[in-house]
């Protein structure tokens, strides 16, 4: 077991060099200028921009810069936006609480909104409680965030004026008065983001309880006299989770990723929106250390996903 | 106009015929800048009478928290970095210049006592220095005294050209020198007849030297003053992120009486203009909105319920639609739109003159921009008796087709018209953005009935305003017919906008595309005129030769000016807020307040 953690973790390094790589020059061939604002800006001389450009290094050949960002990332310095010149692991973990709060709050809810819909729904299908469930997610996948979330805006914010829809990240109030403004403004993206990810998720759920409630052994525990109940909870839900958490656990690097769309429209200062501006901006050392870390932890989830696989199916076993 | 009528309307002013405002007003209208023609009337004598901001409330504090929504986001609060007019604004709250720019371009002491002017003495008769009385009692947000050492400081900082400094350009050859305690000397280099550009509006901003002097030159980034600032003015920082938020507290030791009326202060950046038009005109979530550029129609719609209402401030930026000068399709020695090629078509001043008749500028406002535009023939359209006879404002087909016509372009078999092997066809870039295609589409429905086919081309705003010197689609390479884009005079003088039409600044290979005469436009008496601007000591003169710059930028045609563009804010029903089209929309941030 251990042995094939580290093998995993092994074969992981050269993906992540790779991936930087692919990364960096794509970057570094996209065009634009992170001081676009003062090449247009004509009362700044374009010595001042050039001089920036060298500065920071951005007239070197690209293998140059791509090792310059190496060796600093080796040493654990991730550089400094070119924009606003602060440090970029400062700028990350300043949007990382609220993208955790908002993007992880509606993976949360969309569990708990297809785990259940999704077992009822398989255990009995083509009811009317699996058509109806049925017909709600496919409408639901199929509008898409950016529609949906205006939608919200709209009749919620505007008709009714019940929420706000400008996010604030420093609340001034105070005491329960925070929570039930956190609550107001955080209830619209977290359902946004959350009935559109547990509309998929349902039926994922639902195909794989399907699968399992007609194996030879859930009419065994039937036929034993099993209640109903521990029968779907005990035997079924848990052997149809296991393809599931697959699902999740994958999907888990999103939390840190952020919900681009979304934030932009509810203006969340999440990292999705830190990464859309830095793009906007050409703003490099922001995009490659948000990318970067992306794609570690899409790499470190896959592997926590095969080893919980292995651990809720003991057939699976790692050499 | 000449320098003689310019002098005769001076006069005026002294002896009380013509109100200061609409002399302003005209010599914005013949394209100087409205702090430029108050340099004019302070340069002659006639003072203005000490330029006040109406203030009604009568103690400090007490007026809640102030909401103000941006749709980009500051990223730093270090005035002499700001990039962009969002970190000037953000900056700008915390730091003071020495005076700022009212809208109606009279100076506006903020850390200095009063404004220099010849007959207080501050003004020397040769134009070479200009003393400043700086204001006594002034403390910084962290209880030190404000004093001559932090203005001197403040121009060695940014001078500093280690430092990269965006301001860098109006500091690095004037000398600042501390008299006493609180009076400093500026000492420029020639005579320098607009001397208000250092310490003053959104490049004067003062900072303090005992917070920034360690983080000199090349350490500047490393000051955590620069998200942290500590400054004069009406408001403490209590929070910054950058990209999103920033949170402000009133400074109960500023040092106007009575000011701020707020208690707190809150800057939400980030997401677009249409919903933060929304989050004020319709949800009133916030105060005031920044530059909400809209469609019109959508901004009326919002407005009608009744929470607020939009405010346009008239400056300077100007759209307009640029004809190249040179070839753009075929290399000379190597390089397309070589300064050295001429267009084959647009050399011909007739068919310039038919483009300028097929652009229904009334039509296009109407239809697009609303308020948020006002139509313009060139910079010399108002007041009617300076209307130069030789630029009129038209949309007519019938004309274009005439003067085509007898230029010699006839139709061919596929509608097209041409002359010899050269044909009407052009590719016309612009921009990414709603409201310039829709202005394309217009102009193009309009060339294809006169003959003219233009092929629309819109590039990302990121590439084309971008200065990537690889990329052939920047509106610096110009490698297209026709383009059109706003141009800001954000600078109080002209003298740094009009050097974009000097046959130095042609933009091309050889300096990377990084110069500013995008239309590779070029004349010898422009060039001789501009040279005579930089050295001409008396305001008058100079300001006739940069109204008769202007004159032979736009008559020759390859320049058409479409639009005034208005900066735009939202504002909530009771807010008074105080803007100016000449400086920063946060310049006078402690004069704002609600009424009751």
């Amino acid at each position: 077991m251990l042995n094939y953690i580290l093998r995993r973790l092994l074969i992981a390094l050269p993906s992540l060099l790779g991936i930087s790589v692919i990364l960096f020059t794509v970057l570094a061939l996209a065009p634009g200028d992170p001081f676009e604002d003062l090449a247009n800006n004509p009362s700044v001389p374009p010595e001042v921009r050039m001089a920036l450009r060298a500065q920071f290094g951005l007239d070197d050949p690209i293998w140059q810069r791509y090792l310059y960002w190496l060796m600093n990332m080796l040493r654990g310095d991730w550089g400094f936006s070119f924009v606003s010149r602060v440090d970029v692991d400062k700028l990350i973990l300043q949007r990382l609480p609220v993208t955790i709060a908002v993007i992880g709050m509606s993976q949360v809810l969309a569990l708990l909104v297809a785990l259940p819909v999704g077992v009822l729904a398989a255990v009995k299908p083509y009811s009317w409680f699996d058509r109806i469930a049925s017909t709600i997610a496919f409408v639901g996948f199929s509008l898409p965030t950016f529609f949906t979330g205006v939608l919200f805006i709209l009749f919620f914010s505007i008709y009714l004026g019940w929420f706000p829809f400008v996010y604030r990240a420093d609340l001034t109030e105070v005491g329960w008065h925070w929570w039930w403004a956190q609550f107001k403004q955080s209830i619209m993206p977290i359902t946004v983001l959350g009935l559109f990810q547990a509309a998929s998720w349902m039926r994922y759920v639902r195909s794989s309880v399907l699968d399992v409630v007609r194996l030879d052994y859930v009419t065994t525990a039937r036929s034993k006299g099993l209640s109903e109940r521990v029968v779907i909870n005990k035997h079924v839900v848990r052997n149809a989770l296991i393809p599931v958490v697959t699902l999740v656990a994958l999907q888990l690097p999103a939390v840190f990723g952020g919900a681009i769309v979304t934030e932009q429209i509810f203006r969340i200062p999440g990292i999705g929106a830190l990464l859309i501006d830095a793009i906007l901006r050409n703003d490099t050392p922001v995009i490659m250390a948000v990318t970067f870390v992306f794609s570690c932890l899409v790499i470190f989830f896959n592997l926590v996903a095969d080893l919980v696989y292995g651990w809720l199916d003991p057939r699976i076993s790692y050499r | 106009m000449q320098e003689h009528d310019l002098r005769q309307l001076i006069e005026e002013v002294r002896e009380g015929k013509l109100p200061r405002r609409s002399f302003i007003q005209q010599m914005v209208s013949l394209g100087l800048t409205a702090p430029m023609a108050s340099m004019l009337l302070m340069h002659e004598g006639v003072a203005q009478s000490q330029a006040s901001i109406p203030y009604k409330p009568t103690k400090r504090g007490g007026g809640g928290t102030l909401k103000i929504i941006y749709w980009q986001a500051a990223v730093h609060l270090n005035p002499h970095y700001a990039g962009g007019t969002k970190d000037q604004d953000a900056s700008r709250i915390f730091y003071e210049p020495l005076a700022g720019w009212d809208t109606e371009g009279n100076l506006v002491p903020q850390l200095a006592a009063e404004i220099p002017t010849r007959q207080n003495g501050g003004v020397a008769a040769d134009g070479r220095s200009v003393t400043w009385k700086l204001k006594r009692g002034v403390t910084w947000h962290d209880g030190k005294p404000f004093t001559a050492d932090d203005v001197v400081f403040t121009a060695a900082y940014v001078a500093d050209p280690a430092a990269s400094m965006v301001t860098v350009a109006t500091y690095k050859d004037i000398k600042v020198e501390k008299v006493d305690s609180h009076t400093v000397k500026v000492t420029y280099e020639k005579p320098t007849p607009f001397w208000a550009e250092a310490l003053v509006g959104s490049s004067g901003p003062i900072l303090p030297k005992h917070v920034f002097e360690p983080f000199m030159g090349a350490k500047s980034r490393e000051n955590p003053a620069n998200t942290k600032p500590v400054g004069t003015g009406p408001y403490k920082i209590v929070d910054f992120k950058p990209g999103d938020t920033l949170r402000a507290e009133a400074n109960t030791n500023y040092h106007v009486p009575n000011q701020p009326f707020f208690d707190a202060l809150e800057i939400k950046g980030g997401g677009d203009a249409t919903s933060a038009a929304r989050a004020v005109l319709q949800t009133a979530e916030y105060d005031l909105g920044w530059n909400l550029a809209v469609e019109d129609d959508i901004l009326k719609r919002l407005e009608a319920a009744g929470k607020g209402r939009m405010a346009f401030f008239a400056g300077s930026d100007i759209e307009f639609v640029s004809l190249n000068v040179t070839d753009p399709w075929n290399e000379v020695d190597g390089e397309r739109a070589s300064a050295k090629s001429r267009h084959p078509a647009f050399t011909d001043k007739a068919v310039r003159t038919a483009m300028s008749l097929l652009i229904d500028r009334n039509g296009i406002q109407e239809v697009i921009y609303g308020r948020g535009a006002i139509a313009t023939a060139n910079f010399l359209n108002n007041p009617p008796r300076f209307r130069s006879p030789n630029t009129t404002f038209e949309f007519n087909i019938d004309k274009a087709v005439q003067v085509l016509e007898a230029a010699g372009w006839k139709k061919g078999a596929d509608g097209i018209r041409a002359k010899g092997s050269v044909k009407l066809k052009f590719v016309y870039q612009t921009s990414v953005s709603g409201p310039r295609q829709k202005c394309q589409a217009i102009i193009k429905d309009a060339c294809t009935k006169a003959g003219i086919e233009l092929e629309l081309k819109s590039v990302v705003a990121a590439v084309f305003f971008g200065s990537d010197a690889a990329n052939p689609d920047t509106y610096q390479k110009f490698w297209s017919d026709m383009q059109m884009f706003t141009t800001t005079m954000t600078q109080p003088d002209p003298q740094v906008f009009m050097e974009q039409f000097t046959t130095d600044q042609i933009s091309q290979k050889a300096n990377k595309w990084s110069s500013r005469n995008l239309v590779r436009w070029s004349n010898a008496e422009y060039d001789a005129t501009f040279k005579a601007s930089q050295v001409e000591f008396d305001p008058v003169k100079r300001a006739a030769m940069f109204i008769r710059m202007n004159d032979l930028v736009v008559n020759d045609g390859h320049v058409i000016p479409l639009f005034a563009r208005p900066r735009p804010y939202g504002i909530l029903n009771k807010l008074v807020p105080v803007l100016s089209a000449w400086d920063g929309a946060t310049w006078a941030l402690s004069y704002w307040y609600r009424e009751a």
